[in-house]
C-alpha cells in the first residue's frame, strides 16, 4: 500500500505541475497591463474560480476541518468569518474598484484621497500583510512534499519556489490566474472525492451538506443522528458538548461575534483578494465574478464542518476504548508520520481518549543508538515526552482529519496522490497571488508612482518581474526559516486589513466629504491600535486570560474594534479638514457609475 | 430630466439595495449564527439544532444567495438608470 501510495503521489503531483507549467508557457505578458490585472480581460466565472483558489490556502485545505473537528460550534467563526466577507466585498468595494480600474490597492488609496502620504501608508501595510500571510504557505508547500513524498521540508520549498517563480514572473497575474482555475479545479476535486466516500460510509448519504444532518449507520451509535451521537460521545467522555455554545471551556459569545466580523471585514479587505476584481472585464463581470467566487468557495466550506463530524466521530469510535493490536490500517501507516501516537499511560494496552493533552508538546519518539525508533511491549513506538496527569492517552493532530481521509474510508492510492496534489494547489494558489500582491506594490506603487515616474511600461514590466523574484526568494527564504512567531501573526494579516483598507476604501466610495487628513489618520490609528493590542497580548503579556482582555476580545477579534477605530478617526478628521477637490468628488461620481471613463487623477504633492 | 438627476437616482436606489441586503447579511450569521444561537438550538432540523445548522451551513448558503440577488437586480437597475443618452446638463 504505501509504495502504491508514493507512486500515485509522484504522478499526481507531477501530472498537475506539467499543466501549471504548460499555462504559463502559454500566457506569458508583455505589457504591465497584462502582468498586473491580466489585460483586464478574465470572464467572470474563470475569475471565480481563481478567487477561489487565491483564497483557500494549505490552512482551509488541509487544516479547517481538523480545527472545527475539534472545536464543535466554535469553529463557525472561521466558516461564516471567511465566507461572510465576501458579501461585504460584492456590495461594497468590488464594483468601484473595478470602474476606478487600475492595477493595485495602494493606487486606489493613493488617488481616492490625492495624496502619496497615503499611498506609502497602503504600500507598507499591502506589503506587511501579504508576506505574514506567504510565509506559511511556502512552509505548506514543504509539508505536504515532506509528508506524502518523505523528502525534506527544505527541498520541498524549493519545488515550490522554483515553479511559483516560472508562472508568476513569466505570466505575472494572468499566468497565476489560469494556473489557478487549474488548481481550484484540481483541490476541490481531491477535497470532495474523500468527503463523499465518507459520508457514505458513515451516514449512507453519499452529499456530506446532508450527511451532515443525518443518522449515524454503523458503530455503536448506529441509528442515531450524527451530531446528538457526538455529543453523547462527548459528554460521556467528559468534554463539552460539540454542538455546545458559549463558555464552558468554549469562548465568549462577545469573543466569537468580534473574531467572526474581524475575520470578515479582514477577508474583504486583504489586498490579493481585492486585486482579483480588477482582472475583470467590466464592472457587471466583477458583481457576477464575486457570485462564482463565494458559490466555488461555498462548495469547499460547507463540506468541510461536514467531514469535521464524522472525523470526529469516526476517530473516537475506532480508537477509544480499543486494544492497540486491533488499531485500524490507517492509524498505523500514519502513526510514522508523528500526527497521531499513543502512549500507554495505565499499561493496559488499551487507547483511551479523554479531554487534556496526553503529554507535553509533538511527539518525540525514543531512539536506539541505530537511530531505530523503540518498541514497546505491543509494537508501539516509545515516546520520550513527559506525560501529563489526565486520563488521555493519545496524542491526535488536526491535520490528520483531512490527510488520512482517503484510508479512513478505504479509497484507492490514487485518491491520497490526489489529496497530496490538492494541498499543494491550494498553498501554491494562495502564494502566488500574495507574491503578486508584494511585487506590484514595490514596482507600480514605490517605484513608477512616486520614486521613477518617468520610467517606460518596459522599465516597469522589467522591474515588476525582478519585484516578483526577489518576493519569492524572501518568501522561500521564509518557508525554509520560519521565525516561531509567524503562525501567531497570521491574526495580524486580518486585523491589520480590517482595521486599514476596509474602512478607507469604503468611505471612499461612499462619502464623497472623506478626506486626505482623515484617511491618513484613519489608517493609522487602526493599525497602531490592532498592532500594538495583538504585540502586548501575543509576546509581552502571552498569559494573560480573558478578564484581561478588553472587552473580553482575544488578539484574534480585535481588528472590529480596529475597525471602528478607523473609521471613526476618519471621520472625525475629514470633517475638521478642508473638503477634498472638486476633481476628486468628480471622480468618487465616476466610480460609482457603471458607465464611462474615469477622468485622468489630480496631481498631488504629499 | 438631466444625467445629474438620473445618476443620482441610480445612486440611491443602489445604497438602499445595498443597506438592505447588509441586514439580511447580518442576520443569518451574527443573529441566527451568534447572538440568538440558543434560542435557536431549541428547534431541531432533521439533525441539526437550528442555531448551529445556520452557523455551519446556513449562513455560507444566504451569503452566495445575497451576491447573486445583488448582481441580478444592479443589471436592472443598471438599465432603468441608463444614462448615457442623456444630455449632460438639462436643456430646458
Amino acid at each position: 500500500m504505501a509504495e502504491d501510495i508514493r507512486f500515485w503521489t509522484y504522478v499526481m503531483v507531477a501530472l498537475t505541475f506539467s499543466v501549471y507549467i504548460g499555462i504559463a508557457i502559454v500566457t506569458r505578458v508583455k505589457s504591465t497591463e497584462g502582468f498586473y490585472v491580466a489585460g483586464h480581460g478574465v470572464p467572470a466565472i474563470a475569475n471565480g474560480m481563481a478567487t477561489g483558489a487565491d483564497w483557500m490556502s494549505a490552512a482551509s485545505f488541509i487544516s479547517m476541518a481538523g480545527l472545527i473537528s475539534f472545536m464543535g460550534y466554535t469553529g463557525s467563526m472561521y466558516l461564516m468569518g471567511w465566507t461572510g466577507g465576501y458579501v461585504l466585498l460584492a456590495l461594497l468595494l468590488a464594483p468601484y474598484l473595478r470602474k476606478f480600474g487600475k492595477f493595485t490597492v495602494p493606487d486606489f488609496v493613493g488617488d481616492r484621497y490625492y495624496s502619496s502620504t497615503a499611498r506609502l501608508v497602503a504600500v507598507f501595510c499591502a506589503i506587511f500583510v501579504s508576506f505574514t500571510y506567504v510565509a506559511g504557505q511556502m512552509r505548506g508547500v514543504g509539508v505536504v512534499f515532506s509528508r506524502f513524498l518523505e523528502i525534506d521540508v527544505n527541498s520541498g520549498v524549493i519545488a515550490g519556489m522554483i515553479l511559483v517563480f516560472i508562472y508568476a514572473v513569466l505570466g505575472g497575474m494572468k499566468g497565476i490566474t489560469w494556473t489557478q482555475v487549474a488548481q481550484y479545479c484540481v483541490l476541490i476535486v481531491a477535497f470532495l472525492i474523500p468527503a463523499v466516500a465518507i459520508s457514505a460510509k458513515i451516514t449512507g448519504n453519499p452529499i456530506p451538506q446532508i450527511g451532515f444532518g443525518s443518522k449515524v449507520v454503523e458503530g455503536q451509535n448506529a441509528g442515531m443522528f450524527l451530531l446528538e451521537a457526538i455529543d453523547q460521545i462527548h459528554r460521556e467522555l467528559g468534554f463539552p458538548e460539540y454542538t455546545a455554545t458559549f463558555g464552558g471551556g468554549k469562548k465568549s459569545m462577545i469573543d466569537v461575534l468580534c473574531i467572526t466580523l474581524a475575520l470578515m471585514v479582514g477577508t474583504a479587505g486583504l489586498p490579493h483578494v481585492i486585486i482579483r476584481f480588477y482582472t475583470t472585464k467590466n464592472v457587471r463581470a466583477a458583481r457576477y465574478s464575486a457570485f462564482w467566487a463565494l458559490l466555488f468557495i461555498a462548495i469547499l466550506y460547507t463540506s468541510a464542518p461536514a467531514v469535521a463530524a464524522f472525523a470526529r466521530v469516526n476517530m473516537i469510535q475506532t480508537l477509544n476504548g480499543k486494544s492497540y493490536a486491533e488499531r485500524p490500517e490507517w492509524f498505523q501507516s500514519w502513526e510514522n508520520t508523528g500526527l497521531i501516537a499513543w502512549m500507554d499511560k495505565n499499561d493496559d494496552g488499551v487507547i483511551q481518549y479523554a479531554p487534556g493533552a496526553a503529554f507535553a508538546g509533538k511527539p518525540v519518539f525514543a531512539q536506539n543508538t541505530d537511530g531505530e525508533r523503540t518498541l514497546g511491549a505491543l509494537g508501539q513506538p516509545v515516546l520520550d515526552n513527559e506525560p501529563t496527569s489526565a486520563p488521555n492517552e493519545l496524542y491526535v493532530d488536526r491535520d490528520i482529519m483531512v490527510l488520512a481521509n482517503p484510508e479512513i474510508a478505504q479509497l484507492p492510492a490514487w485518491v491520497v496522490g490526489l489529496v497530496a496534489a490538492g494541498g499543494l494547489a491550494a498553498a501554491l494558489s494562495t502564494a502566488a497571488g500574495l507574491l503578486l500582491v508584494i511585487s506590484s506594490a514595490i514596482s507600480h506603487d514605490l517605484l513608477k508612482r512616486t520614486l521613477m515616474p518617468d520610467m517606460s511600461d518596459k522599465q516597469e514590466l522589467f522591474y515588476a518581474r525582478i519585484a516578483a523574484a526577489v518576493a519569492v526568494f524572501f518568501a522561500g527564504l521564509l518557508g525554509i526559516y520560519p521565525l516561531g512567531f509567524v503562525a501567531q501573526v497570521v491574526a495580524f494579516a486580518f486585523g491589520l486589513a480590517a482595521s486599514s483598507f476596509f474602512p478607507v476604501i469604503v468611505l471612499g466610495v461612499f462619502w464623497k466629504r472623506a478626506t486626505r487628513e482623515g484617511a491618513i489618520a484613519g489608517m493609522l490609528s487602526g493599525i497602531l491600535f490592532t498592532a500594538g493590542y495583538i504585540i502586548y497580548f501575543k509576546t509581552i503579556n502571552a498569559s494573560a486570560g480573558a478578564e484581561e482582555w478588553l472587552f473580553g476580545i482575544s488578539p484574534e477579534g480585535i481588528g472590529t474594534i480596529g475597525m471602528v477605530i478607523c473609521f471613526m478617526t476618519t471621520v472625525m478628521v475629514s470633517l475638521a479638514t478642508k473638503a477634498p477637490p472638486a476633481e476628486v468628488q468628480e471622480a468618487v461620481e465616476a466610480i460609482r457609475s457603471p458607465y464611462g471613463e474615469m477622468p485622468q487623477p489630480t496631481e498631488y504633492e504629499i | 430630466m438631466d444625467r445629474q438627476t438620473r445618476h443620482q437616482q441610480y445612486w440611491k436606489s443602489n445604497t438602499t439595495l445595498v443597506a438592505v441586503l447588509l441586514v439580511i447579511w447580518a442576520v443569518p450569521s451574527l443573529g441566527c449564527g451568534i447572538l440568538f444561537v440558543d434560542a435557536l438550538n431549541g428547534i431541531k432540523l432533521g439533525g441539526f439544532p437550528l442555531g448551529f445548522w445556520f452557523a455551519q451551513q446556513g449562513a455560507i448558503l444566504v451569503f452566495v444567495a445575497l451576491i447573486l440577488t445583488y448582481a441580478l437586480v444592479m443589471d436592472r437597475l443598471d438599465r432603468k438608470f441608463d444614462d448615457r443618452e442623456l444630455p449632460k446638463e438639462d436643456a430646458s
